[in-house]
């Protein structure tokens, strides 16, 4: 499936700058931001909340078969990353190859090209990690 | 509620069919069941298919409208349900429900995917809506991608080896051989799963299943009146669904599927039988790692001893338990949609005892494990003889 230009226009402030949210009345951060508290439902109070991109890998691999899209990027590595505000998510960690990384190991959010994939549609941007050390 | 049986069961071959399209194949399968059940087509008051993406696959959305039509059904209600690689498991829980309820009481239920009509990118892509895709695929995450991410974890957690993964894959290709409708009949060693093409590490090609055309039917009744139609009716004792979170990252555990282990707790209570009940299972072994996921989340072994288990030979056909006695996934193929379907057929074989060169011995329960996805939807059945 292609990416529409309102799709990743709408998705802007979430791929661009972890915009996520936060449940004020349990303290439960969301990335990617839910409109629901999984925890509260209904007695739960949501507002935006920036993540900081920071976090720990905690599972990783490296892709060789690519879905359409990603198909020169292989070999690439990807990892679930647990954020520092406490929850997790999936991206490419770029600049490292597999025997660079391991479970626990520190990364930041960086902001990347993902995705082109229409020669003229418009460029998918949005994070992916960089191992600290 | 009334107990249900199945009266009937059918299949194609899995594998790449060329020479069939998706209504042939759901076709086949629907009247081997009905032939199967010895009932007449208009005895049937109504149908269930499960299909995931035949939208994607083939461009034919109202798969429920085809299949009555091209089966000569006409007006009997047939229904689509999805639920990613689980739309098998769900459809035959809707039967399942109709026929308890009393609202039907011939039911019949099919699954069903073509899938080779299209390349190998197009396909994963599409089975990648399985997951979540602005959040998983978008970032360029693939399915087996995914499973890597729980075997990592399982290995980092529990000493997990890819010998022990690859164990899974050899043994369900032993078992594939004997299955005269698997998509591979032939067995691999253990070096050759090792030094497969890597897919997405520690996951090899060989550690996978495959893309897979087929389809597989089972036809239903109430348990009371089963024996006017078939001599060998095989009762459902628990039918049970559980949700998960749709994006793997989301899961406070990658070592484990939550939704599976609720649904096969639930079905155990109901069926008042534990773990240790169960002769012959077929679960979901999209991936090899899932297999060993699965053996743990069923009670059947520790969380964590699943790896080892399989290495040692406990789910083999003469094993503590037999797990996918069909192949699996992984030999006896994977058309998606068709898959929960299929499990339910071999368990019916095994219970009635006709699974020819892979019986097993003794068998008194039986247990279906189907996921959908990285495990947002699971579905877990079980089975006795119903005579």
């Amino acid at each position: 499936m292609k990416e529409s230009i309102s799709l990743t226009w709408r998705r802007i402030p979430e791929r661009y700058k972890m915009i996520g949210s936060r449940c004020t009345t349990c303290g439960t951060n969301y990335f990617p931001p839910r409109g629901v508290c999984s925890k509260c439902r209904r007695k739960g109070k949501i507002e935006p909340f920036e993540f900081s991109g920071n976090g720990k890998v905690y599972s990783f691999t490296q892709i060789h078969a690519a879905p359409a899209g990603f198909e020169k990027e292989v070999p690439y590595v990807m990892a679930i990353v647990e954020l520092d505000e406490g929850t997790r998510c999936t991206g490419q960690v770029v600049d490292a190859k597999l025997e660079d990384i391991k479970i626990g190991d520190e990364v930041e959010g960086v902001f990347r090209k993902i995705l082109s994939d229409d020669p003229e549609g418009p460029i998918h941007y949005g994070f992916k990690f960089r191992l600290k050390k | 509620m009334r107990k249900v049986a199945i009266i009937g069961v059918g299949m194609t071959k899995f594998g790449e069919n060329w020479e069939q399209g998706f209504r042939e194949m759901v076709t086949e399968a629907g009247v081997k069941a009905i032939q199967d059940a010895n009932i007449k087509g208009d005895e049937i008051s109504a149908g269930y298919v499960g299909t995931m993406a035949s939208g994607s696959l083939v461009g034919q959305e109202h798969a429920g409208a085809l299949i009555a039509d091209y089966m000569g059904l006409n007006p009997v209600p047939i229904t689509r349900v999805e639920g990613a690689c689980a739309s098998g498991s769900l459809a035959l829980r809707q039967g399942v429900m109709a026929v308890a309820s009393g609202l039907h009481d011939v039911v019949v239920v099919g699954g069903v995917e073509k899938m080779t009509d299209l390349d190998t990118a197009a396909v994963s892509q599409i089975l990648g809506g399985a997951g979540d895709q602005e959040w998983e695929l978008f970032m360029g995450a693939t399915f087996p991608g995914l499973y890597a991410f729980m075997a990592r974890r399982h290995m980092y957690e529990y000493g997990t080896t890819e010998e022990m993964l690859a164990s899974v894959a050899v043994k369900n290709h032993e078992n594939g051989a004997h299955n005269p409708y698997a998509q591979f009949q032939r067995p691999i060693t253990i070096e050759q799963v090792l030094n497969s093409k890597m897919v997405a590490d520690p996951l090899h090609i060989l550690d996978c299943s495959p893309i897979t055309d087929g389809a597989a039917a089972v036809v239903l009744a109430p348990l009371d009146e089963a024996t006017n139609f078939n001599k060998k009716p095989i009762e459902i004792l628990a039918s049970e669904q559980a949700s998960g979170t749709l994006a793997l990252h989301d899961r406070s555990n990658l070592t484990s599927i939550k939704a599976a282990k609720t649904a096969s707790q639930r079905a155990y209570q109901k069926a008042g039988i534990t773990p240790k009940d169960i002769d012959v299972a077929e679960v979901h072994d999209c991936f090899t790692i899932a297999e060993v996921i699965a053996t743990e989340d069923l009670g059947f072994f520790k969380p964590g001893e699943g790896g080892k288990a399989a290495l040692e030979g406990k789910t083999k056909i003469d094993g503590e338990v037999a797990v996918n006695t069909s192949g699996g996934l992984k030999s006896t193929g994977h058309p998606v949609g068709a898959t929960g379907v299929k499990q339910a057929a071999e368990v019916t074989w095994q219970l009635r005892g006709e699974a020819g060169e892979r019986q097993a011995k003794d068998v008194e329960y039986a247990l279906t494990h189907n996921v959908g996805g990285s495990g947002a939807t699971a579905v877990v059945h079980l089975y006795k003889r119903g005579y």
